[in-house]
């Protein structure tokens, strides 16, 4: 996967296996140099651009946390205005928090007024810069520093909030879910966003070994095991036509959720002191009908 | 050059068409609303040649424009109130990028209560925000100091953004004549917008946004403060070249009868027509009282100040704004611009006309009269007065 020119280069500041610093790589590379950068206040943007150095080869913005959606607005349009928009590529990586929390407003303005924007949310399932605490992008069950168990807690209580499906509600031209195991799959995606006249949104899940709590080396492994047990599905949407939804990679033997918590630290409460059979067979039971409901 | 009637509002869309930018982003508040408004039609008929984004939030229309300008293209806004206050945020980031972007803004109060009327409690707010903030006493000044604000903005010396403010209805809804120029005498004076650091262009990537540590941060603000001082030689120079083109000369303040008098009221936006008035009548009594309005607030004019506070007995410093637990913007920053001066006036400061409240040639003649008890006495007892408030209306 390493490209002849990096267009992130290594000496970066993100931690060693790091699956946002993978996603943005490959995303990066795929799409080449004639890419503009943009990214909210969050791990990748304080680690990879710490004033005099940058570790981007193309041009970066960052502004704020809750609005990359609307600063990308401003350059597509203003890219138009120049008169050089075309062959250009306008990127936005931003954290699960940066999406589908204080940036969900500036992203649906985004979405709804056709800027023609990849917008890629690398999904850690916390606020991993400020110290892994919950966001709506969390799963049920896990900890996290404000989701921790406890006596009345399992850990975070909420399901995950759909954000792909929500971005697809917009009726966008091209929405997809992708992971940083399944590359191929990912470049393909990104390829498709990249083309479309209009916006396009991926939502990658990018394992976080610091805030997950697994070894760095088991990346790979992981954002593997939530693709095999159901957890990410991977599909895609194409032209805004939500019934059209497009499986692209059928996990034909589904594996059990257990075998994908057990990796990490942050459910390991759901195992010790006691097994909470319960808890997780409720996470089971949402992913059996997730996968019946649309008959995956 | 064409004389022609039109409000404040008006006065703003059409001094930030004249200065052809190319993307706006805009959202409606009131009273400014009629800003992007009177600005969407001019794109929609072609007069302006922009893209104009019709964005969802006060926050995304400043983001927007910080992304546009960042890009390398000239950019513009209006807001008002709770709209500038959503920007709060990106206030600073924009100039701390050094990001020239201008906003016309309405003066309105700030909630709550809810109030969509006159007074400066909004522009005040953000008066640390590293943005030059210009005050308009008519419709003229609302168009003429758009023109200035992104010739001074836009200067390699200063290269901070700037927001041109006008009173709530006593402009922005108001009509008036004004003198509008024609494109090409504003293209004569204002050349088209080249970025010197901020694009971002493939063939020549540069990151923009960094993360500044301890080791750096300083620097930055240190060099938007020497920002802030080289710009008052800029503001000087280029209100001078507007007058040489144009025919109207601004200051960073403004004198009115100001050389002899023995009480001068400091005042700020649309109220100083009301107070020119009142000093008028009172001189006519024999009352020595003059008028020194703040067109420009950000960068403070210190030296201007001392200079004219040199005679007066007197400042009676006029806000339209408080600072809670304090005083008003003004005073605060009159008084402490003062504070090196060898003999200096006495100060008393006035709040006035919050949250739309009617201020009347009545209201000055209060003050002055209020002044004159301190002249006579030769000493200030009350340092704060509220000109107007119902206090039989409070529990
Ligand atoms: C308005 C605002 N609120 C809070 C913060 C603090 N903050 C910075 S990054 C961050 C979390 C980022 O989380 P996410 O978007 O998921 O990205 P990650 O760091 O996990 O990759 C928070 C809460 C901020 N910078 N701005
Ligand atoms: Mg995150």
């Amino acid at each position: 996967m390493i490209e002849e020119t990096e267009f992130l280069a290594p000496g970066h500041r993100m931690c060693a296996g790091c699956g946002v610093a993978l996603s943005a790589r490959i995303a990066v590379n795929t799409a080449g140099k004639d890419t503009i950068v943009v990214s909210p206040t969050g791990c990748m943007e304080v680690t990879t651009t710490q004033y005099p150095e940058t570790a981007w080869r193309v041009p970066f913005l960052h502004v704020a946390f809750e609005n990359a959606a609307s600063a990308a607005s401003g350059i597509d349009s203003a890219l138009k205005m120049l008169g050089k928009r075309e062959n250009k590529n306008i990127l936005v990586f931003a954290g699960d928090g940066g999406t589908f929390d204080i940036g969900l407003q500036a992203l649906s303005g985004m979405f709804e007024r056709g800027h023609k924007v990849t917008f890629i949310c690398n999904d850690n399932e916390a606020y991993m810069n400020t110290g892994i605490q919950r966001c709506s992008a969390t799963p049920y069950g896990a900890w996290t520093t404000t989701s921790p168990p406890g006596k009345y807690s399992i850990g975070e209580s909420k399901p995950k909030k759909p954000i792909a499906r929500i971005a697809a509600a917009h009726c966008i031209p091209y929405v997809a879910t992708a992971t940083i195991a399944y590359v191929a799959d990912y470049q393909k995606k990104l390829k498709k966003a990249l083309a479309v006249d209009g916006p396009s949104f991926i939502h990658v899940l990018a394992p976080c070994p610091s805030g997950w709590r697994f070894a760095s080396d088991e990346l790979i492994e992981v954002s593997r095991l939530a693709v095999q047990t159901g957890v990410f599905v991977l599909w895609e949407v194409e032209n805004g036509e939500m019934e059209n939804l497009k499986i692209t990679k059928k996990i034909p033997q589904r594996k059990p959720v257990e075998e994908y918590l057990k990796t990490q630290g942050r459910f390991k409460h759901l195992f010790k002191p006691v097994l909470r059979k319960d808890v997780i067979g409720q996470i089971q039971a949402e992913i059996d009908k997730k996968f019946e409901r649309f008959g995956l | 050059m064409a004389w022609r009637i039109i409000e404040g509002n008006q006065a703003l869309a059409i001094g930030a068409k004249l200065c052809r930018p190319k993307v706006i982003a805009s959202y409606p508040i009131t009273p400014s609303t009629h800003v992007p408004e009177t600005i969407s039609e001019f794109v929609a008929d072609g007069e302006l040649k922009a893209d104009f984004i019709n964005v969802e939030s006060e926050q995304s229309a400043i983001s927007a424009c910080i992304g546009a300008q960042a890009t390398g293209v000239r950019t513009f806004t209006a807001t008002a109130s709770q709209g500038l206050a959503l920007m709060h945020e990106m206030l600073y980031i924009a100039s701390g990028m050094r990001l020239p972007i201008v906003i016309g803004c309405a003066n309105r109060a700030l909630s709550a209560p809810i109030n969509i009327w006159c007074d400066h409690s909004d522009t005040m707010a953000e008066r640390d925000a590293g943005w030059l903030q210009f005050y308009a006493e008519n419709n003229q000044e609302a168009l003429d100091l758009v023109l200035q604000a992104y010739k001074i903005a836009e200067n390699k010396e200063v290269l901070l953004p700037g927001m041109v403010a006008i009173d709530a209805y006593t402009l922005t809804h108001t009509f008036e004549r004004v003198d509008v120029p024609s494109q090409a005498e504003v293209d004569r004076f204002l050349p088209p917008y080249k970025p010197l650091y901020a694009f971002l262009d493939p063939e020549k990537p540069i990151t923009q946004g960094s993360f500044g540590t301890p080791e750096h941060y300083m620097e930055f603000k240190y060099s938007q403060q020497k920002a802030m001082e080289a710009s008052k030689e800029i503001i000087d120079q280029v209100f001078k070249e507007f007058d040489g083109k144009f025919k109207r000369r601004y200051h960073k303040i403004e004198k009115y009868k100001a050389d002899d008098a023995e009480i001068l009221l400091l005042t700020m936006g649309s109220m100083s027509g009301t107070a020119k008035d009142a000093v008028d009548r009172l001189r006519e009594k024999g009352i020595k009282v003059g008028l020194a309005k703040f067109t420009v607030f950000r960068p403070f004019p210190a030296k201007e100040l001392i200079e004219i506070a040199k005679r007066p007995k007197v400042l009676a410093v006029v806000d339209r704004n408080i600072s809670l637990g304090h005083k008003g913007a003004l005073f605060s920053d009159a008084t402490s611009a003062l504070a090196s001066m060898e003999r200096r006036p006495l100060t008393v400061n006035f709040i006035i006309g919050l949250g739309g409240r009617d201020i009347s040639p009545q209201n000055f003649y209060e003050i002055v009269e209020k002044s004159e008890k301190i002249l006579k006495k030769g000493k200030v007892e009350k340092e704060l007065e509220w000109i107007g408030v119902k206090k039989e209306m409070i529990p």
